[in-house]
């Protein structure tokens, strides 16, 4: 079993939509990840990257408020599963509600090993 | 999972947020009002989606909307330049940066938003959209189709309305016992355009049309609550409204098509709110002002008794007579004209019905077909199709449609 970071990258959609539409955005997040907690492989690592305040640090230590890259791969979020293979992992990936918004990805990586055991 | 959320909580608890923060901020800064409590709620839904909800899920919210403005007030506030430069040199707890958000608070912002913004100078569709907007919690997208209008245009439409409340610099308060009664009289015409919106709604959403009405009524609801507002028009609108809702299931069969009243399913009235409408009623005949709701409400009382005694049509007869003469509308004289049909007969009601001339109407073709058939099913014919032309709803097609064929 190894770990595996899921990435999302999207639109920062959630700013247009109204109340209800964030409510029913959060239920179809909330049971897609039930499901894969229900087979033990995901335990609540992960987080939302707030849009707001963030920053970019240039390679001239220039600080500016945005863009943060493309617009369709701005980093939204992570959460952290548990899977035999990157293909697993991307098996889950596949039931989250950000890829019903076109342009939008999820990016599937391995959390490198330190002790080299498992 | 563990509990589940309410249904509708983030509309139910975004319309409270917005309120209190636009009275905390002013009429001239609503955007940011409506930013800080959607992005309260894009953090509830990220953090709740991966973490779980939190034991009490509203405080949270307020807790979280509460922090959002005072930080936004403490980068903002030295650049507004509202601020003397006496001031400026103190420190920044000068400033009431806590948000009230004790239940007493929402109730009176809310009230107090209702007046701001069913403003007289506004006009009557802004006044919904921003109702809608603002006192209800509904998205652009869900105003649009509530309107069968598109995003840019409800944007274009809200944006000037905006602009319109900072020209005139209106305060986000109840207004004062002697103009109460004028300045409730659009909210109250708000308040029943929104429950219309939803009863004979253009857009084919059904769950939206009856969020529509149960809006309207809720707001109503809390005028009658309040002491201030709490006048017999209001409880009359209030019981118009819960008799016209009790009839909602029966009003669409499975197929999503009306269902006219005569052949609808009384079972599936409720009754419930009839009782409650019949209360209300009760509640509005105090005073000495017989409005228009007070009509209204009556009539809409008699059509939920569903006998066809010749003397209910009398009353209801008398009813309209009254209606027309301190609220004419083309709608009421042909309701009229039909109440009319079943006490004098059809050929009486044709005559007084071809002397309304109102060829720019469909309910008014719809009218006469109805009145013709089983007399000249010819003519009855020729005015349905009329009606059919004019008509711009696909339910309303289907409706014209069918009478045309049972001919």
């Amino acid at each position: 079993m190894k770990d595996y970071m899921l990435i999302f990258r999207h639109q920062n959609g959630l700013d247009v939509a109204s109340p209800e539409q964030i409510q029913i955005w959060m239920k179809q997040t909330m049971d897609w990840l039930g499901t894969i907690a229900a087979q033990g492989k995901y335990d609540g690592r992960g987080n939302g990257l707030v849009f707001d305040d963030a920053r970019v640090v240039h390679h001239n230590k220039m600080v500016t408020n945005g863009p943060f890259g493309e617009i369709k791969e701005t980093l939204g979020g992570y959460v952290i599963v548990k899977a035999e293979s990157a293909d697993e992992a991307a098996e889950f990936a596949k039931g989250s509600p950000i890829l019903m918004g076109e342009g939008n990805t999820i990016e599937v990586r391995q959390l490198a090993r330190e002790d080299g055991i498992h | 999972m563990q509990q589940e959320l309410i249904p509708h909580l983030f509309r139910t608890e975004y319309r409270k947020i917005v309120s209190v923060l636009c009275r905390h901020f002013g009429l001239g800064q609503v955007e940011i009002a409506e930013d800080l409590a959607s992005d309260t709620f894009v953090a509830a839904a990220q953090t709740w989606a991966l973490k779980g909800l939190p034991p009490n899920p509203t405080a949270w919210l307020y807790n979280v909307a509460k922090n959002k403005a005072k930080n936004h007030l403490q980068r903002h506030a030295l650049f507004e330049g509202k601020i003397s430069p006496a001031i400026q040199t103190n420190a920044p707890e000068f400033y009431e940066t806590e948000v009230d958000l004790s239940p007493q608070n929402i109730t009176d912002s809310q009230l107090q938003m209702m007046f701001a913004i069913c403003h007289p100078s506004i006009s009557p569709e802004a006044q919904i959209g921003l109702s809608l907007r603002i006192l209800c919690g509904f998205g652009i997208e869900e105003i649009a189709d509530a309107f069968l209008s598109n995003k840019e245009t409800i944007n274009k439409r809200l944006f000037r309305a905006k602009e319109k409340l900072r020209e005139l610099k209106i305060n986000i308060e109840i207004p004062n016992e002697s103009e109460i009664e004028e300045r409730l009289a659009p909210v109250l015409t708000t308040i029943y355009l929104l429950f219309n919106e939803g009863y004979y709604s253009v857009s084919q959403n059904n769950i939206l049309r009856k969020d529509l009405c149960l809006e309207a009524m809720r707001l109503c609801t809390m005028l009658v609550e309040n002491p201030l507002t709490n006048k017999p028009q209001v409880n009359a609108l209030l019981a118009l409204m819960c008799f016209h809702a009790s009839r909602f299931e029966a009003r669409i069969d499975k197929n999503g098509e009306y269902v006219l009243y005569d052949e609808q399913d009384t079972s599936l009235w409720d009754p419930e709110l009839i009782s409650k409408g019949a209360y209300f009623l009760n509640c509005s005949a105090t005073g000495t002002e017989l409005s228009k709701y007070h009509l209204e409400a009556t009539i809409a009382f008699w059509q939920t008794q569903k006998t066809a005694v010749k003397e209910k049509w009398e009353i209801v007869l008398k009813l309209y007579d009254q209606l027309l003469q301190i609220a004419p509308s083309p709608i009421a004289a042909l309701n009229r004209i039909y109440v009319l049909s079943k006490i004098k007969g059809k050929r009486e009601a044709i005559f007084e019905a071809e002397k309304l001339k109102l060829t720019g109407d469909q309910f008014y073709f719809a009218l006469l077909g109805e009145l013709y058939t089983d007399i000249d099913n010819e003519t009855a014919k020729l005015n349905f199709q009329k009606a059919l032309k004019l008509a711009k709803t696909a339910t309303d097609k289907q409706t014209i449609q069918k009478k045309i064929e049972r001919l």
